[in-house]
């Protein structure tokens, strides 16, 4: 039998980014009113719970706890996490947070972190990709830098073996294997894996999972660290674009392909 | 002492385009210093001359590229502080984004990604929500750290050359001391073509293509463009994962983006709807890429897009 592991997913919740999106918020956040686990998050959580079922899963004291920060409306990337079988949920919310950068963000992520971890230690702290709606990937490098702990990032396969991670990572003109050794935190894409769908099994033993609420107080953090005035950047202005308009649209009549160049020599694209 | 440090990875035998944009808007800034990781050629050296730079900064040590990020980002922030600079910027390729983060967090500096142009005053533009809004951020802080997307400023070399100092950079042993380690790394066959994300043009194939690229790629390489994807594409395994646009994949900005059998949904559109001109070719006249298309043609790519490859031939001799 292989070591447990005691695994923390950060997962956030985000506006669906099937309807339209906008910054309404204060200091032009983002409106958050019909928002959704972000889609990329769940390929890490699928990870952490295929880690933990080759470990005997939670019956053998593995762990795999949902951790997100965010706004009453976080809650349900938590309860999602738990429906796919993350074993307890963590809610990290407080009214200062609101209007955090990444700084801050990872600031208030890496405080949580160290205290789930003040009991049994974490080995290892999973992030998707990227959040699909701010996109600017900085947390979890933020975080690992924080906590001083290795990271691999963009992960496409992760095996555990011991106290070392194994993983393999694809850029466009390379693929390399790279070695860290645990606790570290890891960030995957959505080529590792295909998360599961909650099932009504999951759904109802969901239910009787617990959610820890975590104030700034709970995690020794001052206010003044985090949200607006914690963070290190500041939104001066937003705008939204003119949505794009149909232009021209013909049907193929034997020539569209003649025609298509036809538009490309006009606009001076040849 | 420069206020602007720019850091270009690895630059080989002659600088990329991105980097010499770099440092055109590095110069607009300040006075402007490049700290380079890996090999520093005569032919990059006069190019720095030629743009301007007033210094160079090396690292004390030659395998950071054994390394992920963590030993680079050490290094980029140790010579931020020796060239006293207050505005770092970097390219915005995962990993220098990923660099930015954390020279972010060494140095208390506030991090800008995705950014398209600086003011004098340093605030930053970008566009965000998939292009549906465009943003300015400023930085609180006393360092701004910036990454630059390709593209968005004209390279130009400065009015009279400059004589670089360069100088040598004690990398931080924590940089490598927890950073993880790369065990293995395998080129990839290099395409000929250009690199997806700087590309002026892209044509990109969906479901439509039905496991064959090959109509797309002959467009392409007649138009001298990049090949990309949807998701659908990618997934179904016809083309490598590297060629996906969209949320998931790749964001691009060319100048043309040729759209063909994809149907446009959210996913693919939040990676090209930045793009200059969008042309369509689509069986299905409710796709949804129609609504965002300069040019659209109902009809079926495998009859459009030979008859455009062979009429762009034809046309340029």
């Amino acid at each position: 039998m292989e070591e447990t592991l005691k695994i923390i997913v950060l997962v956030k919740h985000v506006p669906d980014a099937q309807f339209d999106r906008h910054l309404n918020g204060e200091g032009y956040t983002t409106d958050r009113g019909e928002s959704i686990l972000s889609e990329l998050d769940e390929y890490a959580l699928e990870a952490a719970l295929q880690l933990a079922e080759a470990r005997g899963g939670s019956k053998a004291g593995n762990q795999v706890i949902a951790l997100s920060m965010g706004p009453s409306g976080a809650v349900n990337a938590v309860k999602k996490s738990l429906q796919m079988g993350a074993t307890e949920g963590v809610h990290l919310t407080d009214d200062a947070l609101s209007g955090s950068d990444a700084a801050a963000t990872s600031l208030a992520l890496a405080a949580a972190i160290r205290h789930l971890g003040a009991g049994a230690p974490v080995d290892l702290v999973l992030t998707g990709m990227a959040s699909t709606d701010g996109e600017t990937s900085l947390v979890p490098a933020q975080l690992a830098e924080r906590l001083g702990l290795p990271q691999i990032t963009f992960a496409s396969t992760l095996e555990v073996d011991g106290g070392r991670l194994t993983a393999r990572r694809d850029a466009d003109t390379y693929s390399e294997t790279v070695e860290a050794s645990l606790p570290a935190v890891v960030s995957v894409t959505d080529q590792i894996n295909e998360p599961r769908y909650p099932n009504f099994k999951g759904i109802i033993a969901a239910k009787r999972k617990s959610i820890t609420t975590l104030s700034l107080s709970d995690i020794g953090v001052d206010p003044g660290q985090v949200g607006h005035a914690g963070s290190w950047t500041t939104v001066t202005s937003a705008e939204e674009r003119p949505p794009r308009t149909a232009g021209t649209i013909i049907t193929d009549e034997g020539d569209a392909g003649i025609k298509l160049v036809d538009f490309l020599a006009a606009q001076k694209l040849l | 002492m420069a206020n602007v440090l720019i850091f270009i990875d690895n630059p080989g035998a002659a600088l990329k385009k991105s980097s010499l944009e770099l440092l055109t808007l590095g110069r607009s800034l300040g006075e402007t210093a490049v700290a380079v990781n890996g090999d520093l050629s005569d032919g990059v050296s006069a190019a720095f001359a030629e743009y301007g730079v007033s210094g160079i900064y090396r690292p004390s040590a030659s395998d950071l590229d054994d390394y992920l990020v963590a030993a680079k980002a050490a290094y980029v922030a140790a010579a931020v502080q020796a060239a006293g600079a207050t505005t770092v910027l970097l390219d915005n390729s995962p990993e220098g984004k990923e660099i930015a983060a954390r020279v972010g967090i060494r140095l208390s500096a506030g991090v800008v990604t995705d950014v398209v142009a600086v003011d004098q005053d340093g605030t930053a533009h970008k566009s965000v929500l998939a292009g549906s809004y465009t943003t300015a951020a400023k930085t609180t802080t006393p360092v701004s750290v910036l990454t630059v997307k390709a593209n968005n400023v004209t390279p130009e070399a400065a009015a009279g050359p400059s004589a670089p100092e360069i100088a040598t950079v004690e990398v931080p042993a924590d940089g490598t001391s927890t950073a993880a380690r790369v065990t293995a790394r395998e080129q990839k066959v290099a395409s000929g073509r250009p690199d997806l994300t700087d590309a002026r043009i892209v044509v990109a194939g969906g479901r439509g293509v039905d496991g064959d690229f090959g109509p797309v790629e002959q467009l392409a390489d007649a138009l001298g463009a990049a090949v990309g994807a949807s998701r659908a594409a990618t997934d179904a395994g016809w083309i490598s994962h590297d060629a996906q646009v969209g949320q998931t994949g790749k964001t691009v900005s060319p100048q043309l983006y040729i759209s063909a059998g994809i149907s446009g949904a959210i996913q693919q559109k939040a990676g090209m709807q930045t793009a200059k001109v969008i042309v369509a070719v689509n069986k299905d006249a409710e796709s949804p890429v129609f609504e965002i298309a300069d040019f659209g043609i109902i009809g079926d790519l495998f009859d459009v897009l030979p008859q455009a490859t062979e009429e762009i031939k034809k046309r340029k001799g």
